[in-house]
């Protein structure tokens, strides 16, 4: 048996691409909280609920009405990105001369409530989601044995960021919203309608949030707790990778996936904490995180 | 350039009537008064913190709290948010010029929309301003500080606002740099732009203006023809 470090090939790469799942939801999940805090100065709490709202949107979807996996890749994002407007506007859109903190507590709040209401109807037991006909079985890669739908999310959560990356390094919509990020009230002296911009990018990152909960929902149970267990890790993830830097929060997330899945592999105790150590040290280093502008 | 606009000959393009403004508790304008007419070059003239860069920001609805009246194009403002109030044909240059750094020379060049017809081309910016094709994709704020004022001012040329606000466009910059930006405005001038120019450079603002406002204290306390101007009395307003 090939082995590497005294830990077998196969069992190095099956934690590996355990490891590049996870940093694919950091990534979509740490991509949306950099964007809406670049431009709302809001962190956002409500993030993990969103993000389980999207499993369970998609989960409720194909229960109640029998749509499947793949529209529900549009509509859940699309559902839960209108419910973030609707947030925003009736909202969040009140606290923006207040201090950020009032904003962090409402977001907070929010994602209690989201929490409770969902536990309420469906308990903590949690449902389960099978992956799209397509996307059953895996191949046998020599090394290892790939399960698709885990291929499959990797490669689309990719996609994902970078389509994000591109449309705010490279388009005319990203360099207003790259500006607004910096100076809001010129911008808007400019005869652009900067709220409309926060409240889309708002619904946006709530969008995204929601795409990785339903990518996520094949692959875990889909119950009420599930965005708050994994929305602590991704929290560090953005502080690691730098507050508001885009590039930065997804590399990140990518990168501390896989540091993970190693830590499983040579350090299992550790495994649940080697990110939150990571983070320490960043901050004491580099208090604006790897990616991060200090200012 | 500039169309007959609502209020018939001789009517003001702007138009500012006992405007006060507020920072909070702090009432910074109090009633300032005062027009600028089609295709003329007015300044507003006075000493630090007098109120002239609030006035511009208060124009273009930037500051807290806003009274009084302002009249463009025959229309009220008072009323509108920043971004409708641009939309309607007024165009700022900030103090501190608002270059942003994390876009690029030809971002930030293109970044105001254009709001209607009759603004410069690209083309015609770039004739203007050479400097900022070759530096296309520097980033905003590795110019140095002359060539982000010209960026500042380039700008907000494409637009096809008839109302440029320029809040002390020489300040801090080298003697020829002035010199260069003073032969822009006046082509710009002839171009049919109509400017309103804030400034504490004296010397610059003859030179370039048809009408000089003096502001103490958030008020207009005099206006004076440029060709009546006399150094004397406009540098005691200044202080200098
Ligand atoms: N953001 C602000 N908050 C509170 N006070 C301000 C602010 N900006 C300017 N001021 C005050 O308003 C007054 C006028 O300032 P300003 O319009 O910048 O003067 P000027 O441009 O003529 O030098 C000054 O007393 C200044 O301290
Ligand atoms: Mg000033």
């Amino acid at each position: 048996m090939v082995t590497f470090f005294g830990v077998p090939i196969q069992a190095l790469m099956g934690q590996l691409l355990l490891g590049l799942i996870n940093g694919a939801s950091y990534a979509v999940l740490s991509l949306g909280l950099a964007l809406i805090f670049g431009l709302l100065n809001i962190i956002n709490f409500a993030h993990g609920a969103q993000y389980m709202m999207g499993a369970f949107v998609a989960w409720m979807l194909l229960t109640y009405a029998g749509i499947n996996y793949w529209l529900a890749l549009l509509v859940a994002p699309l559902v839960v990105g209108l419910f973030g407007v609707l947030i925003e506007r009736l909202l969040l859109h009140r606290l923006y001369k207040l201090d950020h903190l009032y904003g962090l507590l409402l977001t907070f709040g929010l994602a209690l409530i989201m929490e409770g209401l969902f536990r309420q109807a469906y308990g903590i037991s949690g449902q389960s989601y099978d992956p799209p006909q397509m996307l059953q079985g895996g191949v046998n890669l020599g090394f290892m044995f790939l399960p698709l739908y885990r291929g499959w999310v990797v490669v689309v959560a990719l996609a994902v960021c970078l389509a994000v990356w591109a449309g705010i390094e490279k388009t005319r919509l990203g360099a207003l919203l790259r500006a607004a990020t910096e100076n809001p009230a010129l911008v808007r002296a400019f005869g652009v309608n900067v709220p409309l911009l926060i409240t889309g990018t708002y619904g946006f990152g709530a969008a995204l949030a929601a795409f990785a909960g339903v990518l996520a929902a094949p692959l875990y149970s889909i119950n009420p707790l599930m965005g708050s267990n994994i929305i602590i890790i991704v929290f560090a993830v953005v502080v690691i990778g730098g507050m508001g830097s885009i590039l930065g929060s997804v590399l990140t997330g990518f990168g501390l996936g896989l540091v993970e899945g190693l830590t499983k592999v040579f350090y299992p105790e550790a495994s649940s904490t080697v990110i939150f150590v990571i983070m320490a040290i960043v901050l004491l280093i580099k208090p604006a995180g790897l990616f991060g502008r200090a200012n | 350039m500039h169309e007959p606009h609502a209020g018939g000959a001789g009517a003001p393009l702007l138009a500012v009537r006992d405007l006060h403004a507020w920072y909070g508790e702090s009432h910074i304008l109090h009633g300032m008064d005062f027009e600028v007419r089609p295709g003329e070059v007015a300044t507003l003239l006075g000493r630090n913190g007098a109120g002239k860069t609030t006035t511009l920001k208060a124009i273009m609805g930037m500051v807290g709290r806003r009274t009084g009246s302002v009249v463009f194009e025959g229309g009220e403002t008072i009323r509108m948010p920043s971004n409708r109030i641009a939309r309607a044909g007024i165009a700022y240059c900030p103090e501190e010029r608002g270059i942003f750094a994390s876009l690029t020379v030809a971002e930030n060049l293109v970044l105001p929309p254009v709001i209607r017809p009759g603004g410069l081309t690209l083309a015609e910016v770039h004739e203007l301003f050479p400097r900022l094709q070759e530096r296309a994709d520097s980033q905003g704020t590795k110019l140095s500080g002359g060539e982000q004022q010209m960026l500042a001012i380039a700008r907000i040329l494409r637009t096809g606002s008839t109302l440029l606000l320029l809040d002390e466009p020489t300040e801090g910059l080298a003697p020829v740099i002035v010199q260069h930006i003073g032969t822009i405005l006046h082509r710009l001038k002839e171009r049919g732009f109509t400017i309103l120019l804030v400034e504490q450079n004296f010397h610059f603002a003859a030179g370039v203006a048809d009408r000089h406002h003096v502001v103490e204290h958030g008020r207009v306390v005099d206006c004076v023809p440029n060709s009546q101007a006399s150094t004397a009395t406009l540098q005691g307003y200044l202080g200098v």
